[in-house]
């Protein structure tokens, strides 16, 4: 336990003097989460540009009606597809009155946009529809009246977070588990690997230490910076960024120290598979990179369901969830238990792997 | 007096290629022993196996009587590799400190005082060992091993890279420590060390091909120095 102590001491006193990692791993997040409450920071949907040619005067109207949609009247259809190779317009409706039908172009170069002008003009279609009928009824009601029915009204509540909840406050709890993983499995993974490759760890293992208390070191230096870095984190994203954490932080500590936890011993076996530096950052794309695919950024309700079976050997994917229940639902332990096991689970195995790694150097 | 090390039979081969045939070796307490051969011929192979820290394909070490690979036995060696094996960005005082706590050292601070004056280090204890040169940082893995005076020392290539006059203040060291029934295992290359020693093993292609005294040994090839010893012996071995 005490030479553990001694050799966390020692890891931490090296990292020390590396200044430039230290900055790494405690400002690189906060510079990211900085720029990404930037980029989409806000919750506005994209505006719509749509052209129109000889479109009746009501549905010119609707489609006027439609939030972020403007419109256009071109005299031709020539016109009109000159706007959009011009990209001034996002979209051309062309109406032709002999056959009653619209014809839609699309730029598609934005899907969000096509989609947006596909909904409103869906929309204004059923408005417009909605309109000739109430107009069919006011004139039947002259001859026979009824009651006025009462006005119905929509009242919305949210369950988690309110109708300021933006991307990233749904997004915040799987980047933070992210960026303790990449920083806490590339970092320890370098060291270790540099003390094999500088032979190090072999004269540390002709003392008469225990193989696990070199695992363990590691575990006690690695596991007090992923406290530090997840609170560097938190209080950033709560004091700088006002984005809201509604349950304890001391639960989203936890959850990132075991993290960093499985990180660690995740980096610790991966060095041994590279023979440089470089062939460790050769795990990113294999281990770090498919993480945040499977986490929960992207939805993952359409894809296939057997694939989507990967995010479940994936750690992130538990601290993903665990993160999520606390910083949007106020959740604590008792809804968070099973991912912490699962991650403790996570991290004895590697462990215990990792020991028994360290006997190509000893065997005992 | 009982041997401090033996090595029966080891057999160790890499890849196809036998590094070690069939060594046997006895190192009695109190002896000052060489292990003399060229680069490729299994000197550091031997180290490794008697620490127990490369696992031999036959045959079996002991040291202080115990079978290798021993835990606690490795509390009582002093143990230097080829490479210098420091941590760069910690102090050379660090360092020390480090690896006496590692070793089950009490008095740490006044240990490293006395190692470092064996090496010549101590008023670059307090910098980097970064900005060491390369002799500097082979003395002070010298004075790791020296560390707690400890009663086998292991010390593999040890005078690389360090002038002569601190070379003369080494060996003045391995002497001392001989004189208080130390035992010492050194493997070199330098011919003139293989006069200091003891005992000159010679390891050829991974065999035993001549062990006894310098003297004795000049004598049987008729030959005044180790190093023609070593070229004539390495003749018959080959034929």
């Amino acid at each position: 336990m005490m030479k553990s102590l001694i050799i966390s001491q020692r890891i931490l006193k090296e990292l020390g003097k590396d200044k430039r990692t230290l900055a790494l791993m405690f400002l690189a997040p906060l510079l990211v989460l900085t720029l990404m409450n930037l980029v989409f920071n806000t919750n506005a949907t994209p505006h719509v540009q749509i052209g129109t040619v000889q479109m009746p005067a009501t549905m010119v109207k609707q489609l006027e009606t439609v939030s972020h949609v403007s419109q256009t009247t071109y005299p031709t259809v020539t016109a009109a597809n000159t706007a959009l190779k011009a990209q001034r317009v996002d979209s051309v409706i062309t109406y032709n009155k002999t056959t009653a039908t619209y014809q839609i172009t699309y730029a598609n170069l934005d899907v969000n946009k096509t989609t947006l002008a596909k909904s409103a003009m869906q929309s204004a279609m059923l408005h417009d529809k909605l309109q000739s009928m109430a107009q069919t009824i006011t004139q039947l009601t002259v001859h026979h009246p009824v009651a006025a029915q009462p006005q119905a009204t929509l009242k919305q509540t949210y369950q988690y977070g309110d109708s300021q909840t933006r991307y990233m406050d749904t997004v915040l709890p799987i980047l933070m588990g992210f960026f303790v993983f990449f920083f806490v499995f590339l970092v320890s993974g370098m060291a270790i690997l540099k003390e094999r490759t500088t032979g190090t760890l072999e004269r540390l293992l002709a003392t008469p230490v225990r193989r696990g208390h070199i695992i363990f070191g590691y575990t006690f230096s690695y596991g007090a910076l992923a406290v530090l870095q997840t609170l560097t984190i938190v209080l950033y994203t709560v004091d700088v960024l006002h984005i809201q954490i509604v349950g304890h932080i001391g639960w989203v500590i936890l959850t990132n120290m075991l993290l960093a936890l499985v990180a660690l011993s995740l980096g610790i076996l991966m060095s041994t598979f590279a023979a440089s530096e470089f062939q460790m950052m050769q795990f990113i794309p294999l281990i770090v990179v498919p993480q945040i695919f499977f986490s929960g950024i992207v939805p993952l309700d359409t894809i296939n369901p057997w694939i989507a079976k990967i995010q479940y050997i994936l750690p992130l994917t538990y601290v993903a969830s665990a993160d999520k229940k606390i910083m949007m639902q106020g959740l604590g332990l008792t809804h968070i238990w099973v991912e912490c096991l699962i991650l403790i689970g996570f991290f004895l195995i590697l462990t215990g792997i990792n020991i028994q790694g360290l006997k190509k150097y000893r065997r005992v | 007096m009982s041997d401090v090390l033996e090595l029966q039979q080891i057999t160790k081969s890499y890849g196809g290629r036998t590094v070690l045939d069939a060594v046997n070796l006895k190192l009695p307490a109190g002896e000052l022993m060489g292990l003399i051969g060229p680069s490729g011929s299994g000197k550091s192979t031997v180290i490794k196996l008697a620490l127990g820290m490369a696992q031999a394909d036959a045959g079996v070490a002991h040291i202080f009587d115990i079978q290798m690979p021993d835990r606690q036995s490795l509390g009582k060696i002093g143990y230097m590799a080829q490479s210098d094996a420091l941590y760069e960005a910690l102090s050379g005082y660090d360092n020390l400190k480090f690896f006496a706590q590692m070793r089950d050292i009490r008095v740490v601070d006044e240990e490293i005082k006395r190692v470092a004056t064996i090496v010549n280090l101590t008023d670059a204890l307090d910098q980097q060992v970064k900005g060491y040169s390369g002799g500097m940082k082979r003395r002070l893995s010298l004075a790791i091993a020296f560390l707690g005076e400890p009663e086998f020392l292991i010390l593999d290539e040890p005078t690389v890279g360090i002038d002569p006059a601190l070379r003369r203040q080494i060996w003045d060291e391995l002497r001392r420590q001989q004189a208080q029934q130390k035992t010492i295992l050194i493997t070199t290359h330098v011919m003139d060390e293989a006069e200091k020693v003891d005992r000159v093993v010679l390891l050829f292609d991974g065999r035993i091909i001549a062990d006894d005294s310098p003297a004795a040994l000049k004598a049987r090839y008729d030959v005044s120095t180790v190093e023609q010893v070593f070229l004539k012996a390495e003749v018959e071995a080959g034929k």
